[in-house]
């Protein structure tokens, strides 16, 4: 069959398949392409969801990935607010409401689901997730009238958001089961950074706190720990507990998937004509010699790019940089690389509210990642000595008196 | 309204017209290849660094502290160096050429 003939069917209309139809048509591949997604519109920025777009009075546009001319234009069929129930990989179709779609490639692009804490009166109509454009509308709306805003879970999202409704002057109080912030993706000393800051913008923020149920009394919520003390009240909650890879279709169709649906360095699943891209797929990274489930914007992106060249019969390109951003009050951290794994974290700058300042993480002397504070140049500068597997000396790294561009040149220890 | 060209990283000139958003935008809503805007312009990932026609450096101004640290050790980085998030299109840029950089 000629490539013209070629039907890809792309499941999820998020921010990795808006890429694929980029790439795929950016190389003038000539065949029909049509993507199928459960949420009412076309593929947005879900950054802005928990950090500008959630207060009141804020611009809540979505921000489009790329304009709705694009898909006419690009010869993109839409097949919006509509989910794929399952795949039969023998007839090679797959169930959409009562229509059975044929496809030759098939691109699962699922993304992942919000986890849900075991907690008793989690089904509250006051209890809010944040993954879609309709969750944040909803949490928005019921902002308005909230004083107090509970938290459950202090990872990225948890914080921004109560970065945004602190300063929307909401009450916000933070729980966190473990007994750090940000503990699955960062060190003890940037967790400790961050908890200050949220505190001192008046965040009541605890930490080895489990919250076991949920009830409501008078009008308020009322959290509940496992000893049944009352943990805080609120008027509304908002689950930050993390997110699982949606791989229930896959796992489904008997394709391989172990914390998410295992893919080569093409982005093939077992079966050769079905791709997994995003937040719902696992993938062995050479730069870390492991496999790696990533969610993140650049990680849809460049996984985007990669099938487009797989289905094209392009080279595959380069292995990119891992690298992420999260913005917190006047806060940016932006990181290079994956910190996992790290055996030597060395402080650059002080970690101190109004300052910048660089975590830089080492693994058997190479550099696997860095957590810049405010401090760009840090950020840019780390993404190039990762991919070069550097082994920057740890002296030069913790002395500020001396100039980070020197590593580019002496990335060497010297000790 | 703005009239912006766009020369890509492979010397294809593209022409837009804008009235609002940024030069990333304007790029990215036409395909403007090189630019990609991953974060969506918020000044965090550098997919959108184009360079300024010389002539155009005054009216489209500096790079603002936090853009310029970004650029600072970007590749293909000059003193012509924008992200072109951080550039709001305004009617002054009618006219304006700019040279996409791309990775
Ligand atoms: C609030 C929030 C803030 C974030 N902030 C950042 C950030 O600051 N920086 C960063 O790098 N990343 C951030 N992320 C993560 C980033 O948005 C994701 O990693 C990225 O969107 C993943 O792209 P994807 O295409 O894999 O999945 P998604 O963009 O999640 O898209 C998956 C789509 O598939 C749909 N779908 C699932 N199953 C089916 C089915 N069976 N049939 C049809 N459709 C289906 C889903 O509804 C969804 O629309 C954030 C995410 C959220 C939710």
């Amino acid at each position: 069959m000629s490539a013209a003939q070629q039907h890809c069917v792309i499941v999820g209309a998020g921010h990795a398949a808006a890429q694929l139809c980029a790439s795929l048509r950016q190389a003038q591949w000539p065949g029909r392409i049509t993507l199928v997604g459960d949420e009412p519109g076309i593929p947005y920025h879900r950054p802005p969801l928990s950090k500008s777009q959630l207060h009141p009075g804020a611009d809540a546009s979505l921000q489009m990935i790329r304009p709705a001319e694009f898909y006419a234009k690009q010869q993109v069929e839409l097949r919006l607010a509509q989910t794929v129930q399952s795949i039969n990989r023998e007839r090679r179709t797959v169930d959409v409401g009562q229509t059975k779609l044929p496809y030759d490639t098939l691109v699962l692009a699922t993304g992942s689901l919000n986890r849900r804490p075991p907690i008793t009166g989690i089904e509250h109509p006051r209890v809010f997730s944040l993954r879609t454009a309709a969750d944040a509308e909803a949490l928005r709306d019921q902002v308005q009238d909230a004083e107090h805003v509970a938290i459950i879970g202090a990872g990225f999202i948890g914080l921004e958001v109560a970065s945004a409704l602190r300063k929307i002057g909401r009450d916000v109080t933070v729980l966190e089961m473990a007994n750090r912030v940000l503990s699955r993706v960062t060190s003890p000393a940037v967790s400790a950074y961050f908890s200050s800051l949220h505190r001192e913008h008046g965040v009541d923020l605890r930490t080895g706190v489990s919250v076991s149920m949920i009830q409501e009394k008078e009008g308020h919520l009322t959290l509940l720990d496992g000893d049944d003390s009352v943990v805080c009240r609120a008027d509304l909650i908002v689950l930050g507990a993390g997110a699982r890879p949606n791989d229930d279709l896959a796992r489904l169709a008997n394709l391989e998937v172990n914390n998410g649906i295992l893919v080569d360095e093409a982005n093939r699943t077992c079966d050769p004509v079905i791709f997994a891209m995003g937040d719902c797929c696992n993938q062995f990274r050479p730069l870390y010699q492991t496999r790696l489930r990533l969610e993140s914007v650049q990680n849809a992106i460049d996984q985007a790019k990669i099938i487009a060249a797989a289905i094209c019969g392009l080279p595959l390109p380069a292995e990119t940089l891992p690298w992420f951003w999260s913005d917190q009050y006047d806060v940016k951290l932006q990181i290079a690389g994956v910190s996992a794994g790290y055996d030597e974290c060395i402080l650059r700058g002080v970690a101190k509210p109004d300052s910048s300042f660089s975590a830089w993480y080492l693994q058997r002397d190479r550099l696997i990642a860095v957590d810049a504070i405010n401090d760009p140049r840090a950020y840019v500068l780390a993404g190039k000595l990762i991919l070069r597997g550097a082994r920057p000396s740890p002296q030069v790294l913790a002395d500020t008196g001396r100039e980070l561009k020197e590593l580019l040149s002496s990335e060497t220890r010297t000790s | 309204m703005a009239r912006i060209t766009y020369i890509t990283p492979d010397g294809q000139q593209v022409v837009v017209e804008a009235s609002s958003g940024s030069l990333m935008t304007a790029a990215v809503q036409n395909q403007v290849d090189g630019i990609e805007g991953a974060c969506g312009g918020v000044c965090s990932c550098a997919t959108c660094h184009i360079h300024i026609d010389a002539a155009w450096m005054d009216r489209v101004g500096p790079a603002g502290d936090a853009e310029a640290a970004m650029l600072e050790l970007e590749d293909g980085s000059t003193s012509a160096s924008r992200l072109g998030c951080q550039v709001p299109i305004r009617p002054e840029l009618d006219g304006l050429t700019v040279r996409v950089v791309g990775r």
